[in-house]
Formats: structure tokens, C-alpha cells, sequence
């Protein structure tokens, strides 16, 4: 079968440190004409008509007007992930194409992450194992002292998917949750894991033992956590970010650490990724930060892809787009 | 009513005057092995304190006071020499759940009784159990290491954990602990299977959702990870060796919270080379901590923890506190809540 029967997808790259996973390639392959940038830069004029869909992995290749101008016949995006602050949402719209995340894969793994960084955080697992593999060992109990998450309070901003698993898992570790969110969850799904509502985010930071943020970047949640939140947090409190870096102000957040406004902090997601290596976050011993864990599983990346895949066929279908994403 | 609350009530109605107070040995305050120095006020409500020091410097004096001895990270050690010289020693509190650091029957030939502190540690036990699967799994330590290391100019996307939601858990040893971390686990949606030397009860097993498996080696085939939450006892050391490794899948992960000997270390070593399992996590080892050229510590699909299990400022008091009921209640002739008999 020659590239012209199955509908052309564009992706920016396959294998290495960027590209789409190599294990993904013969999913794709299945039901598309992979083009990837180079082959598509090589040869515009002989490729640009064949893409009717992109498959976005980590937020590559980046959409601009050019690139949207130069397909037309480009009738979706697929994002390999729920984030779409990468995306302009309006101009991809203006062109007629839709666009497409993938909730349903990434909620498990990223709630996953979000408990093993509030974990680690609390019981201090990094610094342990420093103690633990490094010379000259002689230390004492009183030195490597956690916090106690059985029974702990949670306050869990942002309750969509993610925010939903974290809750689960946090109940069985008979948590308290707190929960703070646009709009309040039906009495049924909060009863079922026990999450009290706070209308006021002031009121969670006040209360809570960890402080998970689980929200999408939008122009409303920038900075959302700065210097007033950090200040309303107990001392003794744990920040756990698994959302956007841009999310926490983090100059405030070095202030807040440096000086005990509170106990520690435990960060997924930075801005930019990586951060700069002077940045003074990778100095401070009450932080543990991850290189964007989030799903980078094999399970949850492959569930990712079969999601776009998924979302992609429905639109070229003309069907209903199971994940579809509109501007705001 | 906490359990919690039931032991500080319990304590608070024990109290009495200072001259009266019970001798306690201890090893030392505060330091690099001593009690914590938070605990002292607790323990002087019910106790004269004396340290090891103050027992050595004093013998004659100190040694028929000493009623009590508190055990705290394993310290001070309970030899002869000690019983033989304490001739009015009633009881040895442990902080902690596991003895096996005392000689059972040799402290009960002195007619002395033992005691630990099984409810005090689990919550905070099972909790490390669920953190070390968690980070092993998702490779949170080496993650840290990307993140801060000098060299690191971008993350790459082909660097992959193993998932952890609708895996399969394996648990050997259910006990309070181990049922604990069958709850959380369920949590994940993981899929539980236990190993036990006596089975649950059926609602016990429905409500996390385990499954019994009476062969030790049919839990080790199919679990992606392998949590042991055991006693260490003559049965139980070397438990898992290179037989028990090579059963289980090579995309699995072994994650250890009883007692370093439960595990054959060499034999883990060699199938952590070989990559005859994915990887491991260790909150325990033999000894602790390894000597600091152990191969286990030159390999990088391990994390080993400092036995950090029940530290945290509140388990730390909480085992004070059972410890504390336990020693009163021999030493006032009433039910003793958690006393340990030789086999």
C-alpha cells in the first residue's frame, strides 16, 4: 500500500530523547502515514497536503501560524497529555482544526506520582538515601525525622481527574481531604472518598499537612500559590506540585523554604523544565525535585498514544471527538 | 478512641510520686543512639531515669532501683552480664515491634518478661512500604539526581518507571503490617495477592480484595512487586535467596521492610546484576548499616533506606507511650497488652 490510502500524520520526531517511543511507532503505523518534520521540511510541497492530523508528543512540534497555514488539509491536533498551555487553543480553532487531549490515560499515573512525591517528601526517602549509600554514615535518628501522613490532612487544589485519584489514595492512608476547585464536586463523590469541600483556598492552606496542586495552567491559576498562600500554610506543611511549574511563584516559594514559612516542599513540574543550574530550588535541602515524572511510564505512555489515536480517527470520521478541547 | 488516646489515658492515671517512681535503664540521652530528648519528660512521669552511665558509675546503688529496661533502636544491649546484675528487673519495654535482637529465652530464664510495640509502628511502617514501592517503581531517587545534576540540559521523554495503579502486589507476611499496606495498595487499584503462614478470614481478604496463595512461589511468579513484611525468626531468615529471585518476573521489584536477613544478600546482589529482577528498595539490611563497600551500594537499580520506617516525631511518641503502658502494666501485676514469648 503506497502513502496515499492511510490519512498522513505529522509528528516531530521518532526515538532519541524527544521523539515518539519506538514502541508506539507500529500502533501508529496501523492506522496513519507517518511523517515526521524532517521528512515533511524536506519535502513540503509533496507532504503538506497528505497531513490531516498532528500527534503533539511533549509539546512537540510547536504549532505556530506558519506551520498551520502550510496544511490544508490539517483537521486535528492531538495533545499526548491533558496540559494544553503550550497551545494557542484560539488561533488553532481559527483555522478550522480541532484539538484533542488525553485525560483518561494520564489521571492514574499522575495521581501515582503526585502520592510518591508527598511520600517521599514526608518520610524524607532522598536524604535517607543519601545517609544510606554515601561514606562516613554516622548519624542519628533524631536527624532524619519525618512527618506522619497516616491521618494527615490533605488539601487537594484542583479536583478534576487527577485531583479525584489523589483523593482515593489519600483516603486509605485515612487521610483528612480538603478539596478546593471552581466548582464543587456532587455530595456523592465527595462522600465517596470523604473530601470536605473549602469554597476559600485560604481556609485549606490553613489546615492542611500537605498542599497537593493538581489545576491546569491557565491565565486564573498562574501563580496561584505565591507569597500570601505560602504564608497562610502551617509551618509544618508540604507542597506538592504535580501540575505546571508557572502554577507556584517560585521566587516566593526559595523565600518560603529558605526561611521555615513552611516545612518543605516536593516540586514535578518547574518553570522552564529544567530549571536553570545555578537556580537556587536545586540547592535547598527541603526540596525534592523530579525531572516531570507525570506519566512517564510504559504503561501509561503507550494508553496515551492509543487516547490520541483514538481522538484522532474519531475526528477524521466526522464522529463526536471523545477528548475534544475548545477554547475557553 | 485513638489508640493513641487509650495509652495516654492509660498513662496519665499511672502516675505517682517522684521517690516511688520505678527505676527505668536507658542507654544514654540524646546523642547519636540515645533516647530522644522529647521522650524524657514522658518517661520521668513514670520513672526514675538512669542511663547506662549513671548505672555503670553507681552499680551498687543503681542496680536494685532498675525495675525497667526501655529499648530504643536496639540499644543498650541485653547481655548476661546485664540480667545477672539487675536482680530486681521486672520487664524489657521495646520501642519497636521487632525482637530479634534479644536472646527470648535467656531474658525469660531470668524470669523476666519482654514487650514490644506492634500497634505503634504499623501505620508508619506500611506507609514507608507504599513510599518505597512508589519511588522504586517510578524512579524517583535517580529522577532527583537528573534533576539537580550539573550535566542535565533537558529531560528526556524515553525515560520510563513501570506503573504502579492495576499492577500486581504481592505481600509475604500478613500481618497488622502487612495488611496496612494491603489497604493502601488497593487504593492503586493494584491487584493483591499475600502469603501467609496461616490464612485471613474471608471478609478480612474481600475488604482490600487479597488473594491467598498458599504456595510462596505462585505469589512470586506473578507479582510485579514483592513486598516482605515478616517476622525475622529461624523460619524466616534468608527467606528470599537466589531460588525466590529467579521466580520472579524480570520486570518485577523486591521492596524490603522486615529485617535485612530475610533476604539472602549476596543472592540479591547477584540478581540485581543480572537483572534477574528490575530492581529493589530497602528500608532494612545486614548488617545496618552495610559496610561502606557493599556491592548493593554500588548498584543503581537499588534504593536503600537508613531503617526509617517509624521516624517520624509522631510514631516515635506513640511507641513511647505503648512501650511505657506495657512496662506499667507488669510492673503493676495487670494484663500486659503486648508481651512477647519465646518460641
Amino acid at each position: 500500500m503506497g502513502g496515499g490510502e492511510l490519512p498522513g500524520l505529522l509528528v516531530n520526531e521518532i526515538g532519541g530523547i524527544h521523539g515518539i517511543l519506538h514502541g508506539h511507532v507500529a500502533l501508529l503505523k496501523k492506522h496513519f502515514y507517518l511523517i515526521t518534520m524532517k521528512e515533511f521540511l524536506e519535502n513540503r510541497k509533496h507532504m503538506s497536503k497528505k497531513v490531516q492530523a498532528i500527534y503533539l508528543w511533549w509539546h512537540k512540534p510547536i504549532i505556530n501560524r506558519e506551520l498551520l497555514q502550510s496544511l490544508p488539509n490539517l483537521k486535528v491536533i492531538a495533545n499526548s497529555g491533558v496540559g494544553m498551555d503550550h497551545l494557542d487553543l484560539k488561533l488553532v480553532a481559527s483555522f478550522g482544526v480541532k484539538m484533542a487531549n488525553a485525560p483518561y490515560a494520564v489521571s492514574s499515573s499522575t495521581a501515582d506520582t503526585g502520592m510518591a512525591l508527598l511520600l517521599a517528601s514526608a518520610r524524607r526517602l532522598v536524604e535517607g538515601y543519601h545517609v544510606a549509600t554515601s561514606p562516613g554514615m554516622e548519624y542519628s535518628e533524631a536527624d532524619l525525622l519525618g512527618v506522619e501522613v497516616t491521618g494527615a490532612t490533605v488539601g487537594i487544589i484542583g479536583m478534576g481527574s487527577i485531583g479525584y485519584k489523589i483523593a482515593l489514595r489519600a483516603k486509605a492512608f485515612e487521610m483528612n481531604i480538603l478539596y478546593h476547585n471552581r466548582t464543587r464536586r456532587k455530595e456523592q463523590e465527595e462522600q465517596a472518598v470523604g473530601a470536605t469541600y473549602c469554597e476559600k483556598i485560604d481556609s485549606l492552606l490553613q489546615q492542611a499537612d500537605f498542599v497537593m496542586v493538581v489545576v491546569s495552567l491557565t491565565p486564573q491559576t498562574h501563580k496561584l500559590i505565591g507569597k500570601r498562600e505560602m504564608e497562610l500554610m502551617k509551618p509544618t506543611a508540604t507542597l506538592i506540585n504535580i501540575s505546571r511549574g508557572a502554577v507556584v511563584d517560585q521566587e516566593a516559594l526559595v523565600t518560603a523554604l529558605q526561611t521555615g514559612v513552611i516545612r518543605a516542599a516536593a516540586l514535578d513540574v518547574t518553570y522552564p523544565e529544567p530549571l536553570p543550574r545555578d537556580h537556587t530550588l536545586l540547592k535547598l535541602k527541603n526540596v525534592i525535585i523530579t525531572p516531570h515524572l507525570g506519566i512517564k511510564t510504559d504503561k501509561a505512555t503507550y494508553m496515551v498514544t492509543e487516547e490520541a489515536v483514538e481522538n484522532i480517527l474519531a475526528a477524521l470520521n466526522g464522529l463526536p471527538i471523545p477528548s475534544e478541547v475548545l477554547p475557553s | 478512641i485513638s489508640r493513641q488516646e487509650t495509652f495516654s489515658n492509660f498513662l496519665v492515671a499511672s502516675v505517682m510520686a517522684e521517690e516511688e517512681l520505678p527505676g527505668i535503664l536507658i542507654l544514654d540521652i540524646g546523642g547519636t543512639h540515645g533516647v530522644l530528648e522529647n521522650l524524657v519528660p514522658l518517661l520521668k512521669k513514670h520513672f526514675r531515669l538512669i542511663t547506662m552511665k549513671e548505672f555503670l558509675e553507681n552499680k551498687k546503688e543503681m542496680s536494685k532501683k532498675i525495675q525497667s529496661v526501655f529499648v530504643f533502636e536496639c540499644r543498650p544491649t541485653v547481655d548476661r552480664e546485664l540480667l545477672e546484675s539487675l536482680p530486681n528487673l521486672k520487664v524489657i519495654g521495646n520501642s519497636g515491634v521487632g525482637v530479634d535482637h534479644l536472646d527470648l529465652k535467656m531474658i525469660s530464664n531470668f524470669g523476666v518478661k519482654v514487650t514490644n510495640t506492634p500497634h505503634a509502628v504499623a501505620d508508619s511502617t506500611a506507609d514507608i512500604g507504599m513510599a518505597l514501592m512508589l519511588a522504586s517503581a517510578r524512579r524517583l531517587v535517580e529522577g532527583c539526581q537528573i534533576a539537580v545534576s550539573p550535566d542535565t540540559k533537558c529531560f528526556a521523554v524515553d525515560w520510563l518507571g513501570v506503573e504502579v495503579t492495576r499492577a500486581t502486589l504481592g505481600i509475604v507476611g500478613m500481618g497488622s503490617i502487612g495488611y496496612k499496606v494491603a489497604q493502601r495498595a488497593r487504593a492503586f487499584d493494584m491487584r493483591i495477592l499475600y502469603h501467609n503462614r496461616n490464612r485471613r478470614r474471608k471478609e478480612e481478604e474481600e475488604a482490600v480484595g487479597a488473594h491467598y496463595c498458599e504456595k510462596m512461589e505462585d505469589l512470586l511468579q506473578q507479582s510485579d512487586f514483592v513486598m516482605l513484611v515478616v517476622n525475622l525468626t529461624p523460619e524466616t531468615h534468608k527467606l528470599i535467596g537466589k531460588k525466590e529471585l529467579g521466580l520472579m518476573k524480570p520486570t518485577a521489584t523486591l521492596i524490603n521492610i522486615s529485617r535485612g536477613a530475610v533476604i539472602d544478600q549476596d543472592a540479591l546482589v547477584e540478581a540485581l546484576q543480572n537483572k534477574v529482577i528490575r530492581a529493589a528498595a530497602l528500608d532494612v539490611t545486614y548488617p545496618e548499616p552495610l559496610p561502606r563497600d557493599h556491592p548493593l551500594l554500588k548498584l543503581n537499580n537499588i534504593i536503600i533506606t537508613p531503617h526509617i520506617g517509624t521516624a517520624t516525631v509522631q510514631a516515635i511518641r506513640m511507641m513511647a507511650e505503648e512501650a511505657i503502658a506495657n512496662m506499667l502494666a507488669v510492673l503493676n501485676g495487670q494484663p500486659i497488652p503486648s508481651e512477647v514469648f519465646p518460641k
